[in-house]
C-alpha cells in the first residue's frame, strides 16, 4: 500500500473493504446473520421506543399554545365610566392582559367604545370581521370603515356593505366600581365567535342585541 | 515553480485520498446531456439555487445584528437601515432576493411545465419541485413577518383570520401559530425559528433531493414535436440522445447557467441599491389604527381575490381552493406522465399556463392599485374642482360640503380624485335620476353603505342637490319616462340645464 501512498487514482480501497466484507459474511453461518439482524430489530425497537417517549413531552411543549378561550382572558379596565360621552363612539386602548416582557408595542390593543346610555355600552374589536384589518370610525358619517377591503359597519357595528359576513366583534362588559371592563385577552377571529348573529336589517332601528354575540375574545 | 505545483498536488492528493469525492463531481461536471438542452430556456433552476445561497448569506449577515424579539424586532431593523453601514444595503438585498427567488422559481415552473419536462421518468422531480416552491412562498411570507412593522402585523392578522375559517380545529390552529392568544412576542419567536431553522432545512434537503435527480435522470431533452414518452422506451431513447448527439454538462450547458446566475445576481443587487430596502413601516403598535396593511407581492394576488368573493364564497374558497391548487399541481406528471412534451401538441397545456398568467397578473394589479380599498383621507385632503361649484346655490354647496363631511369622497372620486370602490360621480346626473339618486343615497345597495341612517332628510336633500348638478353642461340630467311625458305636453321650449326635472 505504501507505493500508492496518497495517491487516489490508483487506490481502490473502499470497494475492497467491502467486498472483503460481503465474502466474510458470506462465509458465516445464517445463525449469526439471524442474531445480527435480529440485535438490529432490537436496536431499532429501543430508538423507537425512546422516540416515542421523547415525543411525548415534545408535542405537549409545541401544543402548549392551545388551551382554551377563557383561559387567556381576563377583566381589564377601559376607564371610569362616566368619562365617555353618551352618543359618541371613542377609540380606547389597553394593555392586553396576557402578555410578556418582551411583547413591546404589541401589547396595545385598541377597541372602540359606544356609549348608549348612562350604563349601556357597545365595546367593540377595531378588526374588521372580514380579515381582521383595523377599522377607522368617521363619526360625520357615523361608519366605520376597513382600509384593506372596503367592508364598512354602521354605528351600532353592523354590517353596511362589503366583504364582510357579519358585523363587528364586540366584547362583553361590566362595570364594577364605576369602571367600565370588559372581557379581553385574545385577538377576535371567527374561530373564537364562530357563530354567525343576525344582523338586523338597516333600517331597522331596533340596533342590535350586542349581547348576542359577545367577542370570546 | 514547479516545487510548489508539485506541493499544491500532494496536498490536493492528501485531501482526495480522504474525501474521495473527485470522481463522483467528475461524473456529475462531465455527464453527457443531449446538446439542444444546453439552452437559455434550462437557467433558471440554477438560478433560483443561486438565490437561495445568496438569501442564505445575507439572511446570516442580517442576524448578526437582527434582534428576533416583538420588542426590539422593529428598532433593530432602523438600526440596520440607518446606522449599520451598508446595512442598509444588505436588507435590501436580502429583500429584492426574495423577490427575484419567488420569480425566478414561478418562471421555472412554467417553463418545466411548458416543455414537459415533469414526464416520466421525472414526476418525483416535480412533486420535490412543487414543495420547493410551497418552501420559497413559506420563506417569503415568514420572512414579511421578520420586517416586524404594520404590514406584518396586519398580514398575520389576515393569517390569523383565514386560519380561524376551519371547522373544529380553528382556534387551537390560530393559537399554535401566534404561540398565545394574540400576534405578540410569542408569535416573533415561532416566526423566526420558522424562517431561520425549519423552512431552510426543509428547503436544503429538498434542493438535495430535487438536483440528485436531475443528475441521475438527466436533463429533459428538448420537446419536439411528435417524440412521444413511453414509460418502455424512453429511458432507452433518452441514454442514446444524450450520448450519440450529447455534450459533457460542463462547460456546454453550464456556462450559460453560469451567466445567467450572474445576470441574475447583478439584477438583484442593482434594484437593491436603486429601490434600497422594504421597510420596516410604521411600528407594530396594533393601537395604531391609522394604517393601511397590504402583504407583498407573491401575495397580493391573494388579497385581490379575497376582495372580490362574494362573502358567502369565502370560507368554502379559503379552505378549499389552496388544497385543490396544490393537489393539481402534484397530480400533473400523474395525469399527464406520458405522451407529448412539445408545446406545439399540448393547447391544453398552454391555455392552462396562459390563464393562471394572466390571472394572477391581473389580480396582482388590482391588488396594487386597491379600487376596492376606500381612500381613508380623500373626503378631508382631496378638493373639489372650482367648476362644480360655480354658480351653485347655497343649498348645492351645503349638499358639496355633506358630500366631503360624510366621506363619500372615500369610495367616489370627483374630477379624478378620491376612492375608487363606488364610480366616479363626475356625470352621475347623466345616469340616474333625481329620485333614483335620493333612493341609491337612502337605501345603500350593493357596496354602497345606506346612507338613511346617518343623514337627516334637509341632509339628504342638499346632497342630492348638488348631485343632480353633476353632469356635462351640454349635457340634460337624467329624467324618468313620467317626466319626459309631462315636459313633451308642456310648452316645446328647450328646458334649460340649471332648473331640471
Amino acid at each position: 500500500m505504501s507505493d500508492q501512498s496518497d495517491n487516489p487514482h490508483k487506490q481502490s480501497t473502499g470497494p475492497d473493504i467491502e467486498t472483503a466484507s460481503r465474502l466474510a459474511s458470506d462465509r458465516e453461518g445464517p445463525a449469526i446473520v439471524s442474531r445480527r439482524w435480529l440485535l438490529l430489530k432490537a436496536g431499532i425497537a429501543l430508538n423507537g421506543l425512546v422516540g416515542l417517549a421523547l415525543a411525548v413531552p415534545i408535542v405537549r411543549y409545541l401544543l402548549a399554545p392551545v388551551r382554551k378561550d377563557d383561559s387567556y382572558k381576563s377583566w381589564i379596565s377601559l376607564g371610569a365610566a362616566d368619562s365617555f360621552p353618551v352618543g359618541e363612539t371613542r377609540l380606547v386602548s389597553f394593555k392586553n392582559p396576557w402578555t410578556q416582557p418582551w411583547d413591546g408595542e404589541t401589547d396595545n390593543v385598541a377597541a372602540y367604545v359606544r356609549k348608549e346610555g348612562a350604563s349601556q355600552f357597545t365595546v367593540f374589536a377595531i378588526n374588521c370581521a372580514h380579515l381582521g384589518c383595523p377599522v377607522r370610525w368617521f363619526p360625520q358619517s357615523q361608519l366605520f370603515m376597513c382600509p384593506c377591503h372596503g367592508g364598512v359597519y354602521y354605528a351600532d357595528g353592523s354590517r353596511a356593505s362589503g366583504p364582510p359576513e357579519r358585523g363587528l366583534f364586540t366584547y362583553d362588559y361590566k362595570i364594577a366600581g364605576g369602571q367600565l371592563q370588559i372581557d379581553a385577552g385574545q385577538m377576535p377571529s371567527l374561530s373564537n365567535t364562530a357563530k354567525l348573529v343576525n344582523i338586523p336589517t338597516p333600517g331597522q332601528n331596533g340596533s342590535a342585541k350586542d349581547g348576542d354575540c359577545p367577542c370570546r375574545g | 515553480m514547479p516545487g510548489m505545483k508539485q506541493t499544491a498536488k500532494q496536498v490536493y492528493d492528501w485531501f482526495e485520498r480522504r474525501l474521495q469525492v473527485e470522481g463522483p463531481i467528475k461524473d456529475a461536471v462531465l455527464h453527457k446531456v443531449p446538446r439542444n438542452t444546453a439552452s437559455w430556456w434550462y437557467v433558471f433552476g440554477s438560478a433560483a439555487f443561486t438565490l437561495l445561497m445568496l438569501q442564505i448569506v445575507t439572511g446570516i449577515l442580517l442576524a448578526l445584528v437582527y434582534v428576533p424579539s416583538a420588542a426590539e424586532a422593529w428598532n433593530s431593523l432602523n438600526v440596520l437601515n440607518h446606522q449599520v453601514p451598508l446595512g442598509w444595503f444588505l436588507r435590501a438585498v436580502h429583500g429584492w432576493g426574495s423577490n427575484f427567488m419567488v420569480a425566478v422559481v414561478f418562471i421555472h415552473m412554467a417553463q418545466v411545465f411548458l416543455f414537459g419536462a415533469y414526464k416520466f421518468p421525472r414526476e418525483l422531480t416535480w412533486t420535490v419541485g412543487v414543495f420547493l416552491l410551497l418552501m420559497t412562498l413559506g420563506m417569503a411570507f415568514t420572512g414579511q413577518v421578520l420586517r416586524f412593522d404594520q404590514d406584518a402585523y396586519w398580514g398575520l392578522g389576515i393569517g390569523v383570520f383565514i386560519l380561524s375559517r376551519v371547522p373544529w380545529m380553528g382556534g387551537g390552529l390560530v393559537h399554535l401559530l401566534l404561540g398565545g392568544p394574540t400576534i405578540a412576542g410569542a408569535t416573533l419567536s415561532r416566526f423566526f425559528a420558522l424562517h431561520v431553522f425549519v423552512i431552510p432545512g426543509t428547503l436544503l434537503v429538498l434542493v438535495a433531493m430535487h438536483v440528485w435527480m436531475v443528475l441521475k435522470l438527466g436533463i429533459n431533452e428538448w420537446p419536439m414535436p411528435g417524440r412521444l414518452v413511453r414509460k418502455s422506451t424512453y429511458t432507452a431513447e433518452y441514454n442514446k440522445l444524450a450520448h450519440e448527439d450529447g455534450i459533457p454538462f460542463v462547460p456546454g450547458a453550464f456556462w450559460k447557467d453560469l451567466i445567467f446566475s450572474g445576470a441574475v445576481l447583478a439584477a438583484v443587487a442593482v434594484c437593491a441599491a436603486v429601490f434600497g430596502p422594504s421597510g420596516p413601516g410604521g411600528q407594530p403598535d396594533p393601537s395604531i389604527t391609522q394604517t393601511v396593511p397590504k402583504p407583498d407581492f407573491p401575495f397580493l394576488w391573494i388579497y385581490a381575490v379575497l376582495s372580490y368573493l362574494p362573502p358567502s364564497m369565502e370560507t368554502p374558497f379559503i379552505l378549499i381552493a389552496p388544497i385543490l391548487m396544490i393537489a393539481g399541481l402534484l397530480a400533473v406528471p400523474f395525469v399527464a406522465g406520458e405522451g407529448e412534451k412539445s408545446w406545439h401538441r399540448r393547447p391544453v397545456a398552454v391555455l392552462a399556463l396562459t390563464s393562471v398568467a394572466v390571472a394572477w397578473a391581473v389580480f396582482t394589479h388590482l391588488a396594487t392599485y386597491t379600487p376596492w380599498s376606500p381612500h381613508m383621507s380623500a373626503w378631508s385632503g382631496d378638493p373639489l374642482p372650482v367648476q362644480y361649484l360655480r354658480d351653485a346655490t347655497p343649498l348645492v354647496r351645503q349638499g358639496a360640503v355633506i358630500f366631503q363631511a360624510k366621506q363619500c369622497r372615500n369610495c367616489h372620486s370627483i374630477g379624478g380624485l378620491g376612492g375608487e370602490r363606488g364610480p366616479a360621480l363626475d356625470a352621475v346626473a347623466t345616469r340616474m335620476t333625481l329620485d333614483q339618486i335620493r333612493y341609491k343615497v337612502v337605501t345603500g345597495g350593493g357596496n354602497m353603505p345606506a346612507y338613511g341612517k346617518n343623514l337627516s332628510p334637509p341632509e339628504i336633500e342638499a346632497l342630492v342637490s348638488f348631485l343632480e348638478t353633476l353632469h356635462p353642461a351640454n349635457e340634460q340630467p337624467a329624467i324618468d319616462a313620467a317626466q319626459q311625458a309631462t315636459q313633451s305636453n308642456a310648452a316645446p321650449a328647450p328646458a334649460s340645464g340649471a332648473g331640471g326635472p
